[in-house]
């Protein structure tokens, strides 16, 4: 062992947070410092916790799904289809054509939704200001197709067990079309921002690198597992709502670093832009909503459904007693299991790195504390 | 060599400066002047919950059946109703909806089947005081009155 001589450092020990504005919400991260470098991290969670999973046990099924929307309050859309379809399975009962293609076309909307709001405030924390307002542009108009389709805008209670509450308003599948059109273009031009930007390169290239195995090893999902290479989608592995009917790519990175995240979550939304455009041409007139009864008492069972929300794995673990009300209703929220390798990718990088670190798993806090 | 000419003559920040340029046109401002200028909401905005009268009459539409606070997640509407002893029927004397738990979430408008409980595109409900947010059925019919600025 080498001689201490003044050169070297104590350990400091560093609070980030809860109240820093590039945690992306209450998180709160302790982290230990030698010098520059972090030699360890630690996560404290739970400022945002509002028990979400205690209140379902005290709601009826369909009670229960506005609350749903309030935990990933960016992907409230991908949330209630989650719920939603757990319902359905644990009831045995599917939602009509018509009614599933509308829940493709708002889920995929939201996901470009989501993908735009991490885009621009991950580039805020990086130091790019610009992008946060172009993407809100477009973030917007999909707020306004929401607005329009369902009365909301952010936690938008847009399904109902069983299928749909409200029917596609007149212009809906020119309004989805129209931003179809509107949209790729401003994607290219994110990408004329940012991509070759090389402060946005250097920052980003070979930072928290987040191998295949490390990535399976922390059941990690999302943009996250597919940047490290890893071709895992949910849609594709698991199709539900009719999304086998789609063709789209998974996009997938080479190294898991943070660059490589960037791309694959900006060509998703272009995925998403086609799988949006395939869907609008499979709208068919039918019902909306399946035969449910009035009073919903699913059989004594359990169900676990995942879906793939812009996150990651969105799963619900529903739980019947056979009364009016769910015995146990668990949620596997995407950011929550991927947080926890947030320590293996920070270990031994750069305290200005965190950030970047940070804001790469695009996290929301609600969903994390619930 | 053209790496070199990138890095000396910055061509990578150039090209995001020319597209943030591009955007200088006053044509694409996209912020609304809130409060001078109102959005216009959608039609099914859900937003300050209202109790139909009949136009005509201004008799409620309500038959105090009591079903959005049964549907009610939070538990937020009070029916009043007493039964009147002519008509033999329920008749609406009180109703009350607390709009500082309510998450506007439709199912108490999914469940009235009279079409008499509606959110409407009303959005603006600040008040000043929490028992302000407690609306009772003069202000459930009459709707909110938010207060007109003048610029």
């Amino acid at each position: 062992m080498a001689e201490k001589t003044f050169l070297d450092s104590t350990e400091l020990v560093l609070n980030m947070g809860p109240q820093h504005p590039s945690t992306h919400g209450v998180l709160r991260v302790i982290l230990k410092l030698d010098g520059e470098k972090i030699i360890g991290t630690d996560c404290v969670i739970g400022y945002l916790h509002r028990g979400v999973e205690k209140i379902a046990e005290n709601r009826t099924y369909a009670m229960f799904a506005p609350y749903v929307d309030r935990m990933d309050y960016v992907a409230a859309v991908s949330n209630g289809l989650g719920y939603c379809l757990a319902v359905e399975k644990l009831l045995n009962i599917e939602a009509p054509p018509r009614a599933q293609v509308t829940r493709v076309i708002l889920t995929e909307l939201n996901r470009i939704a989501s993908h735009l709001l991490w885009l621009g405030t991950h580039a805020l924390d990086i130091g790019a200001t610009t992008p946060l307002f172009y993407v809100m542009r477009e973030r917007e108009e999909i707020l306004n197709i929401f607005e329009k389709y369902c009365g909301a805008r952010l936690t938008t209670h847009a399904f109902r067990i069983g299928g749909l509450q409200y029917e596609l308003y007149e212009e809906f599948e020119a309004d989805v079309l129209r931003f179809c059109d509107w949209f790729l273009p401003r994607v290219d031009e994110y990408e004329e921002l940012l991509t070759e930007n090389r402060i946005w390169v250097d920052r980003l290239k070979g930072v928290g690198i987040l191998n295949a195995e490390d990535c399976k090893a922390y059941g990690v999902t999302g943009p996250v597992l597919r940047a490290a290479g890893v071709e895992w989608d949910l849609r594709r592995a698991q199709p539900y709502s009719g999304y086998q009917q789609y063709e789209f790519k998974i996009p997938t990175g080479q190294n898991g670093d943070t660059y490589d995240r960037y791309l694959v979550r900006m060509e998703e939304m272009r995925q998403s832009v086609r799988i949006i455009r395939q869907a609008v041409e499979r709208i068919e007139p039918g019902p909306i909503m399946a035969k449910v009864p009035k009073v919903l008492k699913p059989p004594p069972g359990e169900v676990y459904v995942s879906i793939e929300a812009p996150k990651g794995e969105l799963g619900y673990f529903v739980v019947s007693d056979g009364s009016t009300q769910p015995y146990r209703v668990r949620v596997r929220p995407p950011s929550f299991v991927n947080l926890q390798a947030l320590d293996k990718m920070a270990r031994g990088g750069l305290i200005a790195d965190i950030v970047a670190i940070i804001g790469t798993f695009d996290i929301v806090l609600g969903e994390i504390d619930r | 060599m053209k790496r070199f000419f990138r890095t000396v003559f910055l061509v990578d920040l150039l090209q995001g400066l020319w597209l943030t340029f591009r955007y200088q046109h006053p044509k694409n401002i996209y912020t609304e002047e809130y409060p001078a200028v109102r959005p216009k909401v959608a039609e099914r905005y859900r937003g300050a919950p209202r109790l139909n009268t009949n136009p005509e009459t201004g008799e409620t539409l309500c038959i105090a059946c009591n079903l959005c606070a049964l549907a009610c997640p939070e538990n937020l509407i009070v029916v009043g109703s007493e039964r009147n002893e002519q008509t033999k029927r329920k008749e609406l004397t009180t109703f009350t909806y607390d709009t500082s738990r309510c998450m506007f979430c439709g199912l108490c408008e999914d469940a009235c089947p009279v079409d008499a409980l509606e959110l409407t595109q009303d959005f603006e409900l600040a008040t000043y005081t929490r028992e302000g947010q407690i609306w009772d059925r003069q202000m459930l019919e009459e709707g909110p009155r938010p207060t007109k600025y003048k610029f």
